[in-house]
């Protein structure tokens, strides 16, 4: 029998067990109450959020009724509508730009023989590990209009007075968001592009179709579905980033929806307000989503699963060396170029004092490190709400998906759902859910970092999810009724088999998510409290008082952490876990 | 009652019966395959026998204890039996001593006697050698024969095969067919064997349960079930037949150009009216001359088809005076051509009637 048939044959067990013929005593077993507690904890981490954001859009903050007035607040400025448009502008040029980084990488180092694509790889990887608002703390002191190394060099190259390049301006913004995320377009679009089988595209070879037209017609089409989905992600990360407009925009005096919103939640403090403005954010996600199921619609793209043999590489021939200068100036600009200014400026007493030996000191360290009231506090919270939030993600994501693909129990999809949904909420928009639902009394979270971790955690869930679902099925279901069949109960199928088998792929997940989680700045944003406050968030206020330096060491160290945590994960789980994912 | 009993026994998925009234007892030490085609039932039946699947309607009963019920069910780990999957199911994080001894170790034998058990089973599975390695570093059929010893060592109460056969190669399929064969005949095991080829369950059984649907055809011993199909279902799916309709007028039965008398005729007949009949191709000879045998059928006609097989002539005859058309198997001398005319002996004998 085949899995196919084999899968359709539980879902009816599954449908028949569930009958009305089951008398209620005997639905309230174990597993049962087990389906409860999962379902009822992606309510308090989803549902509950999402629903109060929408209802505190219509609420009155004083009487409680219901009303209007908060939309009418949002976008009764020209202001508040510029920032919405701008918001839109700016992710559409993003989508644009990451896709003119990630796309031709993937091919590159997916499909032809160019050099150093290892190279090329690990650049994409640094794009991953650094965190967005430091590298648009590198390009400011790359790129800053009076004071920017390029400028300074410009300058003085060519005694022109003015500047060259300008990081505070619309495009500035754009180049900035884009290098900090195009690495997630890269890996969808690569492993989009090793699933191809060869032999699909030599079948249009044999059918007399050239390489162009095959590219065009087979290969193009079939990458396709990874390229939307990719471009949605990156529309849905780039309007919902907070750091990158938070160092650029407001000093480029281009106004930007996520802006708006934290000026929503300094004072005077309106959450509704707030939740009305970020509500269309939720709408354009749902647009988009429904635009995706339109164009991919019927089409069988499933077929992306063969493993695709052995693929030929194209031969690239005199343009090998351009294709690499071209990838390597992509990871110069996303990694290299701001990762040595920053090292740089870490090191320096002024970081515009230029490269001499009396500008060396290391007392940004030691000054970010014990002398400055929050980063030493914030340097520990931030990795312990990575390794909480991590946790808390692979834990709960493994029940699910051990429950959706044996189909233990009735409506699994319905959890299935639930767990992926986060994917596409903009991270500050479930900030300003979590916030609307929990800050305030009765539960009153805000200020502890409970919230901080159950935010961070169901912002990353969907990731721990996928990743526990492809675990999953890679366990043939015959493995556990082999277990369970010798005289091994449930817990020993857990145990010796499941538990062994999925670590790898796990402790993967985990290493994943603990890397955005400990830099997470947009969830943390409007969560953090006087004494929760998290690196990211040090970070950009460091930026706000100006002190450069101090920024430079204190990233450096996050930097130096992360890394840390990624080099033990590889050294255990082998270098390419994260470039695999899917 | 000894051995496994399946009494009315019934799966049904929301409006869709998967398996309905079957009844079936296995005696102790014999082997029993589930044969049909894909979506008959039988892996659902066996699913039911291992505990994998709640019945909905009857019993599982095995040397006299109720398992099964639409009520309660014993759990798949409290049944002592013991499985081979089709997948094989090799545990790829333990070694293959690991996987064998595995069932031992949750029955708490001494590290002694798990020792020496597994040894002996690796021994018997000529695996010894391979005993450190780990399972993808081995072939297909070395999976099969770990799956095979990590089921037998635990001396299961009853042993459960899924077409554990299914996804090896032609040349060790038959090969394993006998090994499984041989296992059976060394350790007596009670066993139910689900496969969909008539040839892998010929090979192992000393009787085979044909499916259909979700019900039972018939079960008998291999050479009975081929000899003596009792539906039409049995005769097409096991080996090749022809089927031949006719009615009954007195002690004789009239076919299509030619009648057979009751008495000569292999199995019941119902007092009166239409009956169909299957003939093998086997059991009918064609001649150049009428034969001399006053007891066969005899018909006149022509060659319309022919195939040469290797081991037979496959020809399809055309009767002269009723235009039917009979798939005939001859030996590799008995060469006709095409177009040319023949005679076709049937042994009235081999005229067995089966309902429809």
């Amino acid at each position: 029998m085949t899995s196919a048939s084999r899968t359709t044959e539980g879902s009816s067990i599954a449908h028949a067990r569930w009958g009305s013929s089951v008398p209620w005593a005997s639905r309230l077993q174990p597993q049962n109450l087990l389906w409860l507690l999962l379902a009822a904890i992606l309510v308090v981490l989803i549902l509950a959020p999402m629903s109060t954001l929408v209802i505190a859009s219509f609420t009155d903050a004083q009487t409680g009724n219901w009303t209007l007035s908060n939309y009418a607040e949002a976008y009764g400025r020209a202001r508040h509508v510029t920032a919405l448009t701008n918001t839109l502008k700016m992710g559409a040029a993003v989508v644009a730009l990451k896709l003119l980084f990630g796309v031709p990488l993937a091919w590159a180092c997916t499909r032809t023989d160019m050099p150093g694509k290892n190279l090329v790889r690990y650049g994409v990887f640094g794009a991953f590990i650094m965190p967005p608002y430091l590298g648009g703390v590198g390009w400011i002191l790359l790129a800053g209009p009076n004071t920017g190394w390029i400028n300074r060099a410009w300058f003085w190259l060519t005694g022109a007075t003015e500047p060259l390049v300008n990081v505070f301006t619309f495009w500035g913004l754009v180049l900035v968001t884009a290098i900090g995320g195009f690495f997630l377009v890269f890996v969808f679009v690569s492993s989009a592009f090793e699933m191809i089988n060869s032999e699909m595209e030599d079948a249009a070879n044999i059918l007399g179709a050239g390489p162009v037209k095959t590219a065009l017609k087979i290969t193009f089409p079939l990458v396709l579905p990874a390229i939307l989905g990719s471009a949605l992600l990156s529309f849905l990360g780039a309007i919902a980033l907070y750091g990158v407009p938070a160092l650029i925009a407001i000093p480029a005096r281009f106004p930007v929806v996520v802006i708006q919103l934290s000026e929503f939640f300094s004072f005077p403090l309106r959450v509704e307000v707030a939740a009305a403005y970020s509500v269309p954010l939720l709408l354009i996600t749902v647009g988009l989503l429904g635009l995706q199921r339109l164009i991919l619609r019927r089409k069988g793209y499933t077929s992306l699963t063969g493993k695709g043999g052995e693929r030929r590489l194209v031969k690239l021939g005199r343009w090998r060396w351009a294709m690499f200068a071209y990838c390597f100036a992509v990871v110069a600009l996303a990694v290299l170029l701001p990762f040595v200014v920053l090292l740089l400026a870490a090191f320096n007493r002024s970081w515009t004092a230029g490269f001499s030996i009396d500008n060396f000191t290391l007392r940004n360290f030691h000054y970010a490190l014990f002398e400055h009231s929050s980063s030493q506090h914030a340097l520990v919270a931030s990795v312990g709400i990575g390794i909480a939030a991590a946790t808390l993600a692979i834990l709960l994501a493994l029940c699910i998906a051990y429950i959706v693909q044996r189909r233990v129990l009735p409506f699994g999809q319905v959890l299935a759902f639930l767990a992926v949904s986060p994917y596409v909420i903009p991270g500050i928009v479930l900030a300003i859910g979590f916030y609307a639902a929990y800050a305030l009394p009765p539960l009153a979270l805000y200020g502890t970092y409970t919230i901080l971790v159950l935010a961070v955690a169901t912002r990353f869930l969907p990731i721990a999810f996928t990743t526990a679902v492809a675990g999953m099925r890679s366990i043939h279901p015959e493995m556990e009724d082999a277990v369970r069949i010798l005289g091994g109960g449930r817990l020993s199928v857990i145990r010796s088999v499941v538990g062994p088998l999925l670590k790898r792929t796990l402790a993967g997940g985990w290493l994943l998510i603990f890397v955005l989680a400990a830099q997470e700045l947009s969830t943390a944003i409007f969560l953090v409290g006087p004494n929760t406050r998290v690196v990211s968030v040090v970070l950009l206020d460091l930026s706000e008082e100006g002190r450069m330096e101090v920024l430079a060491a204190l990233g450096t160290l996050l930097l130096l952490m992360i890394v840390a945590v990624v080099a033990i994960g590889v050294r255990y789980l082998g270098r390419d876990f994260m470039l695999r994912r899917s | 009652m000894d051995g496994l009993v399946l009494r009315n026994l019934g799966r049904r998925f929301g409006a869709f019966d998967a398996v309905a009234d079957l009844n079936l007892h296995i005696k102790p030490g014999e082997f029993v395959s589930l044969l049909g085609p894909s979506g008959c039932g039988k892996t659902t039946t066996l699913r039911m026998i291992a505990g994998f699947i709640d019945p909905t309607a009857g019993a599982i009963e095995l040397n006299g204890k109720l398992l099964s019920a639409p009520d309660g069910s014993v759990p798949p780990e409290k049944r002592g039996m013991s499985m081979i999957f089709q997948s094989y199911a090799i545990w790829p994080n333990m070694t293959v001593a690991q996987n064998v001894s595995f069932g031992l170790k949750l029955r708490k034998l001494p590290r002694e006697e798990v020792r020496r058990r597994t040894g002996e089973i690796l021994e018997v599975v000529r695996m010894s050698h391979l005993a450190d390695r780990y399972p993808s570093e081995l072939s297909g059929g070395q999976q099969q024969r770990i799956a095979l010893a990590r089921a037998i060592v635990v001396r299961p109460a009853l042993l459960l095969l899924d077409e554990p056969l299914s996804n090896l190669d032609a040349n060790l399929r038959e090969e394993m067919r006998f090994e499984i064969k041989r296992m059976h005949d060394e350790f007596k095991i009670t066993s139910v064997y689900v496969t969909h080829d008539q040839s892998e369950a010929m090979v192992t059984s000393d009787r085979i349960a044909v499916m259909n649907k979700g019900l039972l055809e018939q079960i008998d011993t291999p050479y009975a079930l081929y000899t003596r199909p009792r539906t039409r279902f049995v005769a097409s799916f096991i080996g090749r037949t022809n089927f031949i309709a006719g009615h009954r007028s007195g002690d004789l039965i009239d076919f299509t150009g030619f009648s057979v008398p009751m008495a000569a005729i292999n199995g019941p007949v119902a007092s009166s009216g239409e009956l169909t009949a299957s003939i093998r191709p086997e059991a009918m000879r064609l001649t150049t001359e009428p034969s001399s045998d006053e007891n066969a059928i005899k018909l006149e006609g022509t060659i319309t088809r022919s195939a040469f097989l290797g081991e037979a002539w496959d020809y399809v005859f055309r009767s002269r005076n009723s235009d039917v058309e009979f798939k005939v198997a001859a030996p590799p001398s008995e060469k006709f051509e095409v177009g040319g005319s023949a005679w076709l002996q049937i042994d009235p004998r081999q005229v067995v009637p089966i309902t429809d």
